[in-house]
């Protein structure tokens, strides 16, 4: 009896896969990323894991990059250069920049490696490809849990309470996450057909430091040209981090918003064009 | 109706080559660098100049071609082709990995595809965590596999170094936990390409069986192999595949059968009647090359208890030289299996006259392995100092065990590896108490 309606179900709920040359834009079919959340789940933790095998600090690793940066930025531009800080002290004042902005960092090399460094996946099994830059992102959110943590640390060490701003915490993770993610769907997919994309990147992410207030603050910009600078969504990141953590003034409305919006639609664009471009992935990886 | 599985139809697939230039290769060249474009396209589309951004017809190649084919619930279906065949690329859009440029198939059930063992597999990791994350990419929940990991481990018998990194494995161990896993899959239609040409004999054994379970569960196996012998054991459909396109469709030893006869572009006879198209020099050159049995007739399928011979007929064509051929033997795993000369002093060391010779060299029975042998035919002088004819796979032949129980399988029905099979005579002398066996016997 109950295998009669187990063979009545499996009738009405035919799992047909329907095999078809592919053309065009497509859906995201987030159910099936969805179906393969496991698998989601194990590649961020392979790379974690890999990552810090057989290094001597393992982990610490993590807070080594965001912290080095942040003396090697103290000593030049907050002591020799004399960066203003608004009014914060600036090591606190780079590092709390540093933290999303490294990880935004890593996220883009990491995920437009993704997709070549998982070349053997691709060609020999299916799964919804989304889920290889997807995981590498989500690795690199261990790795900014961490420096986070030394925030927090040097945030009690500088006696620096949070405002009720705070609540705006999550939010700007949210955002921090959106803009290294959108980046990173455009570059996987970019870099399988043009592998100029691994060479573009380092020098990306250097030309992008300086046009991202992490050394200096964006009050060195005035207004005209402060919304333009919001284009640049980790403007907005940064800005909004050190304004939620720190009491440092609020970015201005306009500017939080185009950032908001670019990085949007950075990631929408980012997914369809990887789902365009995916189908391929197999035959020219 | 629902008994349909797999419905396949017109598939095709096309690539595009590149850079190579028109002249430069031939046609049979292109074919057997198929498979290279197919795993490093990327070098041609990397090209400013590929054919990416040029597309006729002279660099581009249907992998596949108009492939049509039903699957019903609980078969095990071979596929067979020689390299380059199409093989490959088909597995590929059943399995999703890469979408059809024309055609469609419609699959109903869960899709388990094995195009590699341990897909995924990182050697940092240890035996545990690879089962996971190779399971997860294969499709599974971790749910499932916590319920089977027992299970997995014991098929796998590496209990003791469940926590090693798999770096420290024996490929044989490796091979054995990625198989491992691969067998719990259980999807509803099961794909495989090639994955039994690893591991030991015993192992093999147990996958073998383990897909007969399979297809005996009601669950559809498709299974590509240059393993004929287990091919025919394991299948009772078999498709052969060759440019592209489906030769032959129907039960496995007819398939196999054609497929070992012309597949190759090899037969139990070959004959070349224009002398100055046949290969050689100005010295000999080869006219004929057939297989026959012990009666005479031409074969390409020998009894593996019976002798076999194999027949060179040559004609020399400048007097005063002395040569001998050889026959170079491979399986159809590319294994070189031995190679035979004519070491008759009288026909190796003096000069020919002009005329037609024939040679023939008779194989014992019971000596090779069953499965399929390509031969290879040589004419050289001296001690190969000059080579006047060399041709590969010039003819094919395949070794049957019929299984009546006195080849040197003995009542075992299962695969025997080895690429030769003896029938050795064994002597075996009985005493209650052990010292009263001669010495001599003991030692041997």
């Amino acid at each position: 009896m109950p295998s009669e309606v187990l063979s009545l179900v499996t009738h009405l709920e035919p799992n047909v896969v329907n095999i078809r040359p592919v053309k065009g834009w497509l859906s995201l079919d987030l159910r099936s990323l969805w179906e393969y959340r496991d698998l989601l789940y194990f590649l961020a933790w392979r790379d974690i894991k890999i990552r810090y095998k057989q290094t001597v600090i393992g982990a610490a690793w993590a807070i080594v990059q965001p912290f080095m940066t942040m003396v090697v930025f103290s000593i030049f531009f907050g002591r020799f250069v004399g960066v203003p800080s608004d009014g914060i002290p600036y090591p606190i004042f780079s590092y709390t920049a540093l933290v999303p902005w490294i990880f935004f960092a890593n996220s883009l090399t990491q995920s437009s490696n993704s997709l070549i460094g998982n070349a053997h996946l691709i060609s020999k099994v299916y799964f919804p490809r989304l889920v290889i830059p997807l995981s590498s992102v989500l690795s690199g959110v261990i790795d900014f849990l961490i420096a986070f943590a030394v925030l927090v640390g040097m945030m009690l060490y500088y006696g620096i309470i949070p405002t009720a701003t705070i609540i705006w915490l999550p939010l700007m993770l949210l955002l921090a996450w959106v803009t290294s993610m959108g980046i990173g769907l455009w570059l996987s997919a970019l870099n399988v057909k043009y592998r100029d994309v691994r060479h573009i990147v380092p020098f990306l992410t250097q030309l992008w430091l300086f046009a991202t207030p992490v050394a200096y603050p964006s009050s060195l910009i005035s207004e005209p040209w402060k919304t333009v600078y919001g284009l640049n969504p980790m403007v907005g990141v940064v800005e909004g981090f050190r304004w939620v953590l720190l009491g440092a003034p609020r970015p201005s409305a306009p500017m939080i918003l185009i950032s908001s919006l670019i990085a949007l639609t950075l990631l929408v664009t980012g997914a369809f064009y990887f789902r365009r471009v995916e189908q391929t992935f197999a035959d020219i990886v | 109706m629902s008994d349909l599985v797999i419905h396949a139809e017109h598939l095709s697939k096309r690539y595009y080559l590149g850079e190579g230039g028109r002249g430069l290769f031939t046609y049979k060249c292109l074919r057997d660098t198929v498979s290279d474009i197919l795993s490093a396209p990327l070098r041609w589309f990397r090209n400013p100049r590929s054919p990416i951004f040029n597309q006729n017809s002279d660099n581009m190649i249907w992998a596949l071609k108009d492939v049509s084919f039903q699957l019903k619930r609980g078969e095990i279906v071979g596929i067979i082709g020689r390299n380059g065949s199409g093989k490959s690329t088909l597995l590929k859009i059943l399995s999703r990995i890469t979408p059809p440029t024309e055609g469609c198939a419609k699959i109903r059930g869960r899709i388990g595809a094995l195009l590699e063992v341990g897909t995924g597999f990182h050697p940092e990791l240890t035996g545990r965590e690879n089962i996971f994350l190779n399971a997860t990419i294969l499709g599974m929940k971790k749910r499932e596999i916590e319920r089977k990991f027992d299970e997995i481990v014991d098929f796998a018998e590496i209990e003791k170094f469940i926590d090693t990194p798999v770096k420290h494995y024996s490929s044989g161990m490796y091979v054995r936990l990625a198989f491992a896993v691969a067998a719990h899959l259980e999807p509803e239609i099961l794909i495989v390409d090639e994955v039994l040409a690893v591991g030991d004999a015993n192992f093999q054994k147990k996958c073998l069986n383990k897909m007969q379970d399979a297809g005996q569960k009601g669950r559809t196996v498709i299974f590509v192999s240059h393993n004929m012998p287990a091919i025919t054991r394991l299948c009772e459909r078999v498709i052969l595949l060759d440019e592209g396109k489906v030769i032959k469709d129907g039960s496995s030893h007819q398939v196999v059968k054609a497929y070992l006869g012309s597949g190759l572009g090899t037969t139990a006879v070959r004959e070349w009647p224009d002398l100055n198209k046949a290969p050689g020099n100005d010295v000999v050159r080869l006219c004929a090359v057939r297989v026959r049995l012990e009666n005479g007739q031409i074969s390409d399928a020998v009894d593996i208890r019976r002798p076999v011979g194999i027949e060179v007929e040559y004609q020399v064509l400048k007097a005063g030289c002395a040569f001998a051929p050889s026959l170079h033997f491979t399986n159809e795993e590319g294994v070189y299996v031995f190679v035979a000369g004519d070491c008759d002093l009288f026909w190796r060391k003096n000069p020919r006259a002009t005329g037609r010779y024939i040679s023939v060299a008779w194989i014992p029975g019971n000596l090779l392995s069953e499965g399929s042998l390509i031969v290879g035919v040589a004419i050289s002088t001296g001690n190969a100092t000059v080579t006047h004819v060399y041709e590969r796979d010039v003819v094919a032949f395949q070794v049957i065990d019929r299984l009546e129980g006195d080849s040197a399988r003995g009542d075992y029905a299962g695969p025997v590896p080895g690429v030769v099979r003896p029938l050795l005579p064994w002597t075996t002398k009985f005493s209650p108490d052990h010292s009263e066996l001669p010495l001599e016997l003991k030692s041997n």
